[in-house]
């Protein structure tokens, strides 16, 4: 009890403290901890992350699913909850919380009022090394999540086909299993591979905490100390090496068909550097490229030409994913008009790829995106949750606090020059994936 | 002895937080009223706009044509094409959002302070002069029939679009807003045109801003704006009452999961037992992991990923429905589950203890809405549509705590009924046919 009730003096001091947003302080706990706290005192709520830097590309060979399984069991009993009683206790306070699982990482938060930040550390503390991991939950739970990959991928033709995409574009690395896991391997994992998983990654070494919100950094070093400094750290943690890719001499392509599927479209996945600590440049350039090929449909590249100039497509785009462990792809599709073909799709996309090789980055597009990325950094203050998602999402992907604030900077600082070198680099037919994806009928494939 | 503390102290910091927001109304020197909270801590604001109405405005034939016009009214204005427009929003780093439901047309925007009186004048250019350029329209149709064509096949679309059907008819309610592929095939211009005038008027505008501003340049942008927008807008449709009658319906599609839809007749958002009912509804199939129907379906016999159940009081009609997913051969346990609970809650309701910790949640939960500038302005802007005062935000909690027992039980029997509940199911569920 007392520990609690001391709480309350320190709390409403802080409070009152002037409005300010976006202010980070990080500390480490002595077994290993990681912990960062973003400043928000517009409003009295806090978020309370724990991030692991262990993600479906972590699992053993054969375990697919066991990441994303064992995010489901951290809301079973432990030994001081019963199961289901940690979300209880939570919407009780009037929180909310949840939790995502990636091929990098596995985050579980809450969003609760700021004074209920220490209760949501004593109970997060508590799953992080004390979960009971029983026979039963795991069948059950096991077929929850067989109806989860029923619903967001077996019922998806959209989502088969990513799974058969992805898988194409890796012949070696871990990241072309499905971070939900093939069905065959979902339907075998048992207590055994659970409890194990469990012991090895769940610990405050392999951790992050991320505390956003209306908080004082001194309050929550003390909460955190209290509750997460105890933990034992997992001696030997692994380390975080998956087997590599090796170099790819020849594209890849899949013709996909379901009867489910209404709308064809054609998708090229290239292999694309990621952000890396203390070399960013070549991402950031990435980023541009993406939103100059396949931004806004009026004016990107893409869309101003098959959107508009012709009526070749419905619907262009592009997109990159730079925040990843390991290699990335980068990624464009094209949604064919009617009577389009997926071949006359392709071929249109691949024309205007390489007259943007030749002709090079429009000048105003290029400041008018810059323009736009500015003021996302200021959009982005005004959601706390995405700030702290930002940071996990860097920290568990190798990239450090620095890395994080010279990001911005590093954004502003790319010329259009460094765009199409970059683009010179990746455009390498050899080393795409490109998948058709039609209702297999001679009609949706024409 | 830490579950121990867990629990006593969960009780003891129970006060439900108030949110405190500061709402000024604001009524500019033209008559246009609007909702603000003053928040200088970041260079920008919010604006949320409502038009009542929306998609319900589509006249007889013409289902689709507000939601294609909504589409529209980005792709060309003034003297500026699609691409002209897009280049000067991008420009100055604005975002506008413009959508039709049911009952609205909306429009969200956000613009930095620094460009506040050139976003302005350049949605005011949308509002005003839409070109509706006979290209435009081409490209846009494209796009909203290809994505017609993808939800034939979508089973989630599917039993939203038959439940609809069979509840609401020929009445808007009862068609998906964007239409169907033959009646945006057919739209023309001066379809769309009139859908325009239609739904932009004076006479119907609800606004929210939050962030960066001042009452008084709120004040002139409003006028700014509105200004120039014609006085009245079409007449909205009658009410209709929900007319599907307790049955199954399957609706046959080949995939190994089928998707259920069900629910039954409603109750209005200004009826006395709304806040009992809202209350109750969060019990058996509320947001969090901790409804009766989560548990029973989900976490005790695994037969699905989500289960929820939700109040639907729209301007003209109301109802309330739930929906779940289950493998074809799981369906008909589930529909069982679902029946048994929907009668055990019409029969012997709830417990003082579900219906305090739905109460703590449910007030609890509440000022974490309040959580950017553009989250708060669709929350006044909703408040403003459904006609709450300006201190509701600060007495809603009150009205929640102040549900009890008895009439929470009293309006549990009132509105549940299993006798009427109707599955709308589409797959290939084993063991459960249509009833008609």
């Amino acid at each position: 009890m007392t520990r609690f009730l001391s709480l309350l003096l320190p709390l409403l001091t802080f409070l009152s403290s002037p409005a300010r947003a976006g202010e980070v302080t990080d500390f480490v706990l002595d077994n290993g901890l990681q912990v960062v706290v973003i400043e928000d005192h517009r409003a009295p709520v806090v978020v309370h992350m724990v991030w692991y830097r262990v993600g479906a590309a972590d699992e053993p060979a054969g375990k697919s699913g066991i990441a994303h399984f064992f995010e489901h069991l951290m809301f079973k009993a432990t030994d001081d909850l019963e199961s289901g009683e940690f979300s209880r206790v939570v919407e009780a306070n009037g929180g909310s919380d949840n939790a995502f699982t990636s091929q990098d990482y596995t985050a579980y938060f809450q969003r609760v009022a700021a004074d209920r930040l220490g209760l949501m550390m004593q109970m997060e503390a508590d799953r992080m090394r004390d979960l009971i991991v029983s026979e039963d939950q795991v069948i059950t739970e096991r077929n929850v999540i067989l109806e989860e990959r029923a619903t967001r991928t077996d019922s998806e033709p959209g989502a088969l086909f990513r799974e058969q995409f992805n898988a194409a574009a890796h012949l070696n690395h871990p990241y072309g299993i499905p971070v939900i896991g093939w069905r065959h391997e979902i339907e075998a994992l048992n207590q055994v591979d659970a409890q194990a998983f469990y012991e090895t990654f769940y610990a405050p070494n392999n951790a992050i905490l991320i505390v956003a919100g209306d908080v004082d950094p001194d309050e929550v070093q003390a909460l955190a100390t209290t509750h997460y400094g105890p933990l034992q750290p997992t001696p030997d943690l692994p380390v975080r090496a998956r087997p590599s890719e090796p170099p790819q001499l020849a594209e890849r392509r899949l013709v996909f068909k379901d009867a489910r599927v209404g709308q064809p479209y054609v998708m090229r996945r290239y292999q694309a550097p990621e952000r890396d600590s203390g070399d960013q440049a070549e991402a950031a350039a990435l980023v541009y490229l993406a939103d100059l090929l396949g931004g806004a449909g009026a004016t990107s590249v893409l869309g101003r030409a098959l959107q508009f100039d012709t009526t070749t497509a419905v619907y262009t785009g592009a997109s990159y994913g730079a925040t990843s462990l390991d290699d990335t792809g980068f990624t464009l599709v094209v949604v064919p008009a009617q009577g389009v073909s997926l071949e006359a799709a392709e071929t249109e996309m691949d024309r205007v790829l390489s007259e943007f090789m030749e002709q090079g980055v429009d000048a105003a597009q290029f400041a008018r995106l810059k323009m736009q990325i500015r003021a996302s950094e200021i959009y982005a203050l005004d959601d706390v949750g995405a700030l702290a998602d930002r940071y996990g999402r860097a920290l568990t992907t190798g990239l450090t606090l620095e890395d994080v604030a010279a990001w911005p900077d590093i954004l502003q600082a790319v010329t259009a020059e460094d765009v199409m070198a970059a683009a010179a680099r990746l455009f390498d037919r050899r080393r795409a994936v490109t998948g058709w994806v039609s209702a297999g009928t001679e009609e949706a494939a024409q | 002895m830490k579950r121990l503390l867990i629990l006593v102290v969960a009780l003891f910091w129970t006060l439900p937080a108030r949110a405190e927001i500061a709402i000024q109304e604001v009524t500019s020197p033209g008559g246009i009223t609007a909702w603000l909270v003053e928040e200088h801590a970041l260079p920008f604001m919010a604006l949320e706009i409502r038009f009542r109405g929306g998609a319900s405005l589509d006249a007889p034939g013409k289902r689709g044509a507000t939601v294609l016009m909504s589409g529209l009214i980005e792709e060309g204005a003034g003297d500026m094409d699609a691409r002209g427009f897009a280049e000067a929003r991008e420009a100055l780093a604005a975002s506008f959002r413009f959508d039709a439901h049911d009952d609205a047309f909306t429009i969200s925007a956000q613009f930095l302070t620094e460009n506040r009186d050139a976003a302005v004048a350049l949605l005011r250019t949308a509002l005003t002069q839409p070109r509706f350029d006979t290209d435009a329209i081409e490209r846009v149709r494209g796009q909203v029939l290809s994505h017609l064509t993808s939800r034939e096949t979508d089973p989630m679309a599917m039993v939203s679009d038959r439940f609809s059907r069979l509840a609401f008819g020929e009445h808007p309610y009862g068609s998906y807003s964007s239409g169907t592929p033959d009646s945006v095939s057919a739209l023309t211009r001066n379809d769309i045109v009139a859908a325009f005038n239609g739904a932009i008027a004076r006479d119907r505008i609800y606004v929210g801003a939050v962030g960066d501003i001042s009452a008084e340049a709120l004040g002139t942008l409003l006028d700014d704006l509105f200004g120039d927008l014609p006085e009245t807008g079409a007449a909205i449709p009658d009410r209709v009452e929900f007319s599907l009658g307790d049955g199954v319906t399957v609706v046959d599609f080949d995939t190994p999961q089928s998707v259920a839809r069900f629910g039954h007749v409603g109750i209005t958002r200004d009826d006395p037992d709304f806040f009992a009912a809202y209350v109750v509804n969060e019990i058996l199939g509320g947001s969090g992991f901790n409804s009766r129907l989560m548990d029973e379906v989900r976490e005790k016999r695994g037969l699905t990923y989500g289960i929820g159940t939700y109040l639907i009081p729209m301007d003209l009609s109301e109802y309330m429905i739930g929906q779940v997913s289950s493998q074809n051969d799981t369906m008909a346990e589930v529909v069982e589950v679902v029946r048994a609970e929907w009668a055990r809650m019409a029969q012997t309701g709830v417990s003082a203890e579900e219906l305090a910790s739905a109460q703590t949640y449910l007030t609890g939960a509440y000022p974490l809405r309040f959580d950017g500038n553009g989250p708060i302005a669709n929350i006044m802007v909703g408040m403003q549509m459904q006609g709450l005062p300006l201190d509701y935000i600060a007495t809603r909690n009150d009205q929640i705590m102040a549900v009890t027992l008895d009439e929470a039980n009293r309006v549990a029997a009132r509105i549940y009924d299993p006798e009427a509940l109707h599955f709308v199911i589409v797959g290939r569920p084993e063991g459960v046919s249509s009833t008609e």
